[in-house]
């Protein structure tokens, strides 16, 4: 276990901590509110509509979930094209002073390049409303 | 101890994967979906601890970010009870576990055949900095190309989802 | 003396980890600075919590709370406890185990976002090569846990909210990303401490070397918070949870501690976001001016975390709430390319230092200037709907 891996292990621990945290507050207090509430909890039929879904006081139509459109998916999609790029665009950012003193056109120029072509998609993008969010 | 955490991680991913296709408890595609996010987090850490912190941070990055929700989105723009009464026959099971199994198979044989690989070298070079200097050094042709590869995906989701508007 | 104060809790943790055993010691370490901060950043939720209603009091021309302890102070403790013997009810269609993990699953990310920055000189809980790539990535998991919340409660008004916080959060998060790439390109280097090691020392030896004080900084600077707002959803980006519109979005159906961890989570977003804003702008915790270093370097983070959390809680009290079309196309018709030129600009800033004119300085400064204002311009006219159309008051006049 060298030192670059040793970096990661506050990380697996916050994760037992946090979650561990977490999930024994959330038990704790469910616990502490049936007790708080241990009188109203006795008295209350079993009927009463407490537990349906909160909709501004009418009584709950259909399914809670419905189906969605398809813009989601759109804007879903697009984040994924240009998360890509970024995912391109850190390492480029890291080197670019240092490369810039060595080989400046070629790291300024791939990047340009990148970008003007992505750019195309963009526009495109535009025009066809893709983000557009009425129609 | 870099063993056992690997055992851990190993065991965790195909446990999560087998629980993405075969939950014996929920058939809800909702289900699977965090069980594949779990999956990819504990793939994330075997890429740690084979020294590629770049493609870890990336995977979350990507994978459990970005894909998921488009995953997600997909789901429900299908109708989710329809897809939890769908039961698994008998032929497509049948022909999965005749595709693990080959797979396997090949895995067992080829490990068996050459022997383990040899010990990976101590510093994979996986930080940021070194590949940002591989890439933009003596892989900027494909760089390039892969920014025509967006290009198309763009163009190609929004005459997908598009279509039916002039 | 001043050097002591700046490692104060630097010394602290390292006074109590040795009465331990040389093994357990480096264990300890960390469990400790964990606490350290999960404690801290508890109170000053509890603080950022009562600040924020009276400061919003102020600016709607009311007291705000001021009945709990002195001037209301105790107000926190006291919606602490009433939280804590809440009954905890769950809708009866709800996927029960998903309902009770999405709060979980929500602090896992801030948490681990907050373990990231450095709080000052050596004091940085979580000290990774690729920081801030990581920082992003714990980041994207809030998604999942909106997504959980909103599906799990079976309550259109939860769906509607959370699939609109996930639109928004994915869309913000383009131009939240893309403004700290100009960062990354001046430091070269994605480690958190590192980036604030670069904006140390000062020009002429009295103005700070801080990214916020260059074209490409004030522009990144300005791009990030308005993304980092949207990103946690306040005010006036809190479509998600438009009380008037869907009740609460996807928190509607939770109550209880749970609602409170919820908030908690979302509080701790907003501080580990300005955290790195701080972090990548405004010098960390370096002292504006060399004869202020004697003040400790977690106070200067901390001052400068206030001072953004302040102006949050403002721009909450001024402005109103967005349209969901207005929020997606001011992310995609003008964060996003405005962020991108910003990338060039920074790309050419780094660049023109070749030239080695007189006044090559003030031209860089000028041209990339005027390399950001234009498309800035162009963009903002673009995305206004045009001048409203004259309004006939029946009965108001």
């Amino acid at each position: 276990m060298d030192s670059q891996l040793t970096q990661y292990i506050p990380i697996l621990i916050l994760l037992l901590v946090a979650i561990g945290a977490a999930a024994g507050m959330l038990i704790a207090s469910v616990a502490l509110g049936r007790w708080a509430n241990r009188g109203r909890l006795q008295n209350r039929a079993k009927n009463q509509n407490i537990n349906t879904p909160y909709e501004c006081g009418m009584i709950a139509v259909g399914e809670g979930n419905t189906r969605l459109s398809v813009k989601f998916y759109l804007v879903a999609m697009l984040f994924i094209l240009f998360d890509i790029e970024v995912v391109f665009m850190y390492p480029w950012a890291v080197v670019y002073r240092d490369m810039l003193k060595t080989n400046g056109p070629v790291i300024l120029g791939s990047m340009v390049s990148f970008l003007g072509i992505l750019f195309i998609g963009y526009i495109y993008a535009l025009k066809k409303k893709a983000f557009d969010w009425k129609s | 101890m870099h063993d056992a955490f690997f055992y851990i991680f190993a065991i965790l991913t195909v446990f999560c994967a087998v629980m993405v296709v075969a939950n014996p408890v929920s058939r809800s595609p909702i289900t699977s979906a965090m069980f594949l996010v779990l999956t990819i987090t504990c793939m994330a850490a075997l890429f740690v601890q084979l020294h590629a912190f770049f493609l870890a941070a990336v995977q979350i990055l990507v994978y459990a970010g970005a894909v998921m929700v488009l995953f997600l989105f997909v789901i429900m723009l299908l109708d989710l009870k329809e897809e939890e009464r769908r039961r698994i026959k008998a032929v497509s099971a049948g022909l999965g576990t005749l595709a693990v199994g080959s797979i396997l198979f090949l895995i067992i044989k080829s490990t068996l055949q050459f022997g383990q690989a040899g010990a990976i070298p101590p510093h994979t070079e996986g930080s940021t900095a070194s590949l940002g200097k591989l890439l933009f050094s003596n892989y900027v042709l494909p760089f390039e190309i892969l920014s025509l590869l967006l290009l198309v995906a763009m163009v190609g989701v929004i005459l997908l989802s598009k279509k039916d508007l002039k | 003396m001043t050097g002591q104060l700046d490692q104060l809790f630097v010394s602290l943790k390292q006074w109590l980890v040795s009465f331990l055993p040389q093994a357990a010691q480096p264990m300890a370490g960390i469990l400790l600075s964990i606490s350290a901060i999960i404690g801290a950043f508890a109170t000053m939720f509890a603080i950022t919590t009562i600040m924020e209603r009276k400061i919003l009091g102020r600016i709607q021309n009311r007291l705000g709370p001021n009945r709990v302890g002195p001037f209301g102070l105790l107000q926190p403790a006291a919606d602490g406890i009433k939280m804590l013997t809440k009954e905890d009810i769950v809708p009866f269609a709800a996927d029960k185990l998903v309902h009770f993990l999405a709060p979980v699953v929500l602090i896992i990310p801030v948490a681990l976002a907050l373990a990231m920055i450095p709080y000052g000189r050596n004091m940085t809980a979580v000290d990774l090569d690729a920081g801030i790539l990581f920082f992003f990535a714990v980041g994207s998991a809030t998604e999942l846990s909106v997504f959980m919340a909103g599906w799990s409660s079976q309550n259109k008004y939860s769906l509607v909210g959370a699939m609109r916080a996930i639109a928004q959060m994915i869309s913000y998060e383009m131009p939240l990303v893309l403004s700290t790439v100009s960062v990354l390109m001046m430091a070269g280097t994605l480690s958190l401490p590192l980036i604030v090691q670069a904006q140390s020392g000062y020009i002429y030896e009295i103005l700070p070397r801080w990214n916020v004080f260059t074209p490409w900084g004030l522009a990144g600077f300005v791009l990030f918070m308005i993304a980092a707002t949207a990103e946690s959803n306040r005010a006036p980006f809190d479509l998600p949870e438009a009380e008037s519109e869907i009740i609460a979005g996807y928190l509607t159906e939770y109550s209880g501690f749970k609602y409170a961890l919820f908030f908690m989570a979302e509080y701790w977003g907003l501080f580990a976001v300005s955290g790195l804003a701080v972090t990548l702008f405004l010098g960390g915790w370096n002292a504006p001016f060399p004869f202020l270093q004697w003040v400790p370097s977690w106070a200067w983070f901390f001052a400068k975390l206030g001072t953004i959390i302040f102006g949050f809680i403002w721009v909450r009290g001024t402005l109103p709430r967005l349209r969901l079309d207005q929020l997606m196309n001011f992310a995609w018709k003008f964060l996003l390319p405005m962020s991108l030129i910003n990338i060039v600009v920074t790309a050419m800033w780094h660049f023109s230092r070749v030239f080695q004119f007189v006044g090559a300085r003030e031209m860089r400064w000028v041209l990339c200037a005027l390399v950001l204002a234009i498309p800035y311009f162009f963009l903002g006219r673009a995305l206004g709907e045009g001048r409203p159309a004259k309004r006939n008051y029946k009965f108001a006049e």
